[in-house]
């Protein structure tokens, strides 16, 4: 019934418009914004800019382990998938690592290590993939978020991430660490989501 | 008449800590949002207008693309439902809820829930609805509005904030300092995530090609408060319709350096259905309510431009009046420029209670140099004080000025009003009981007739013989 007369109503108006706008051809050049994709190298344009949003840029799961054994975050999970590659490592170091997310001690997870299926070089943005992650809260409830990221999985731009979609049903952008202004507005970061945003490249 | 509308009340009964925290935040997202526009490109204007002409094709061609996205859709599994009114968007959600047996859900920020007043509605009707939105958390806990679309609470200061944590037990000790707050919430918050079974949310933008849609929040509440539960219910305006995917570059990029000054909201979430087989985390029944609750009102109407707004709160950052009045001046759910045009239109029974909003604005046009999809807001604002005029709202503050009319035509009756006006700057006016002149006073200041002086002048000039 209110289907109907929505489209009623709809077609009533825009019946009695006397031109109607035309879809615009644009050049999507327009949208990128030139000093933000300064460079050649996109890991290098993407670290830039992931620093912006006080993302934090690693190379080495030795340089992860010290920042974990510094800030005392010694308790984590990380996706099997990753686990020989990185997780063994760290729990050689001595740290906590498990390879499977239970919901109900959501608290006790002071890391979480998931896959990033991509980023975006210019926006300083890593990219979760649904289809290709292990646990959408393993990247939320830890106060470290690590997003293992492939060179070769950098986007240059935002449109370029847009027209890289395909068909998952969820994708979500994360550009830096969670963060509000709503007190006095002024920042602070580690609202619901992690204080620590992290993207390691192997 | 002339007498206080109800705009210049708000203003005047402001407190002055209030108006501080208003006008200090509104004023730094102008400054933030200027700074990184143009930063980041050479020509912003070039992007502004190209978002409005993407907007108006679209809402010239909405019911195709309604029908578009409706189809696309369903075709990833969502269940689409339709809203006319404010009353079937409550119901409809209702028997969502009751239909997958919850009793217990989180909210993400989303104006279209607050233009309904859902969250008592539920809440009357036995479901426990969470906002999760920090600043929205607070106002649910106050029982108050917020003032701001993107700053809900920006009329509050730390310690207002500090003595309701105290107050509704989310802590047990006083504590001010803005990261403890937000510590507070978090422990408090995720527990409730946990523990629901549903999560309603807005959308930001929806794509007719596919039917994706974008969710953006900076704290990652709606991500949480999705992730763990089995329902997510998005409630849409229809006019949050965009037509193909590739659409969102321009919009995502003009959307959080307006709002915020950010290139892009922390957490961007692009959604077309249930989660995937593969992953444990998110909703497997996902809802979409396509509201109109006045819109199409708005797209017959000749303010139609309006409904190219994209809810970034620049124009209610930059605009004097707002500063000086705070949002909840404008006695609805939107506040501010954007408020002044949307308001008595959307809601149009509420027409003659609201037709005093297109009047307070100086017409400065700030509004519309900000606004990321070049909104003329005050040729819209314009376009309603007409109506306001030929439909004689009186709370449109009209002043009838056949008495003038009298007076300027009778050369005698002008004569003599000049002079008695002289008399006036003796006379304590302002405590004369006649309750419009009061309240037109109260606000203003009058300078000292010189009536008749003009007179005097020219005729001594006549005598005096010319050399």
């Amino acid at each position: 019934m209110s289907r109907a007369a929505i489209f009623a109503k709809i077609e009533s108006a825009t019946a009695a418009l006397k031109s109607k706008a035309a879809y615009p051809q644009y050049d999507m050049s327009l949208v990128h914004s030139q000093p933000k994709l300064e460079g050649s190298d996109l890991w290098e344009i993407f670290v830039r800019n992931f620093a912006y949003v006080n993302g934090k840029a690693m190379t080495s799961t030795a340089e992860l382990i010290s920042f974990l054994q510094g800030t005392s975050q010694l308790h984590g999970y990380c996706d099997p998938a990753l686990y020989d590659s990185i997780g063994s490592q760290l729990a050689a170091a001595g740290l906590t690592v498990e390879t499977e997310y239970h919901r109900d001690r959501y608290d006790d997870y002071q890391f979480g290590i998931t896959r990033a299926t991509g980023a975006i070089a210019e926006s300083g943005t890593l990219i979760i993939d649904d289809d290709r992650t292990s646990h959408r809260l393993a990247a939320l409830s830890p106060w470290v978020h690590v997003g293992v990221l492939e060179r070769a999985e950098i986007h240059r731009a935002i449109p370029d991430a847009i027209a890289a979609f395909g068909k998952s049903p969820n994708i979500i952008w994360c550009t830096g660490p969670s963060k509000t202004a709503d007190v006095e507005g002024i920042l602070i970061e580690g609202v619901h989501g992690p204080g620590e945003q992290i993207a390691l490249l192997v | 008449m002339i007498g206080i509308q109800p705009i210049d009340q708000y203003a005047r009964d402001i407190s002055d800590e209030k108006q501080a925290s208003v006008i200090d935040g509104s004023s730094k997202g102008t400054d933030k949002r200027y700074t990184v526009l143009h930063k980041d490109y050479s020509d912003p204007d070039a992007l502004r207008k190209l978002a409005a002409s993407i907007k108006d094709h679209t809402l010239h061609h909405l019911e195709d693309y309604l029908a578009k996205a409706e189809q696309s859709l369903t075709a990833n599994g969502v269940n689409v439902h339709f809203a006319a009114t404010d009353e079937d968007a409550r119901q409809t959600i209702l028997s969502i809820l009751r239909s997958h047996e919850v009793t217990q859900l989180t909210k993400s920020k989303s104006m279209a829930a607050e233009e309904i007043h859902l969250n008592p509605f539920l809440i009357e009707n036995g479901v426990e609805c969470l906002e999760s939105d920090l600043g929205e958390f607070i106002i649910q806990l106050d029982g108050d509005e917020p003032s701001h679309i993107v700053k809900p609470i920006i009329h509050l200061n730390r310690r207002d904030i500090a003595k309701t944590f105290l107050r509704e037990g989310v802590t047990d000790q006083y504590n001010d300092d803005p990261e403890t707050i937000t510590r507070q919430a978090r422990v408090h918050l995720r527990r409730k995530y946990m523990q629901a079974q549903a999560c309603i949310t807005g959308a930001n933008f929806v794509c007719a090609d596919t039917g994706r849609f974008a969710l953006v929040t900076n704290e990652g509440n709606s991500r949480f408060g999705m992730a763990p539960v089995p329902v997510h219910i998005a409630l849409v305006g229809i006019e949050k319709i965009i037509p193909e995917e590739k659409d969102l570059a321009v919009f995502l990029n003009l959307l959080g350096r307006s709002a915020t000054g950010q290139q892009l909201t922390v957490y961007t979430e692009f959604i077309t259905g249930p989660r995937s087989e593969n992953q444990p985390d998110g909703p497997e029944h996902v809802h979409v309510v396509f509201m109109d609750n006045g819109r199409t009102d708005v797209l017959a109407s000749n303010c139609k431009e309006i409904l190219r707004c994209i809810r970034c709160g620049a124009c209610q950052n930059v605009c004097p009046v707002y500063r000086q009045a705070s949002g909840h001046a404008y006695r609805s759910t939107y506040g501010g420029p954007v408020g002044a045009v949307l308001s008595p239109i959307l809601f149009g029974s509420r027409f003659p209670e609201l037709a005093d909003l297109p009047k307070a604005s100086s017409l400065c046009g700030a509004c519309n140099e900000v606004c990321p999809v070049d909104i003329p807001i005050p040729d819209l604002l314009l376009r309603l004080r007409d109506k306001a005029k030929r439909e004689s709202i009186p709370s449109a503050g009209a002043i009838p000025m056949s008495p003038f009319a009298t007076l300027a035509t009778s050369p005698a009756l002008w004569r003599t009003a000049m002079t008695m006006s002289k008399a006036m700057n003796h006379l304590p006016i302002q405590v004369a009981p006649i309750k419009p002149l009061q309240d037109w006073l109260g606000q203003r200041t009058l300078p000292d007739s010189h009536g008749g002086d003009f007179r005097k002048w020219m005729h001594s000039r006549k005598s005096t013989p010319q050399a």
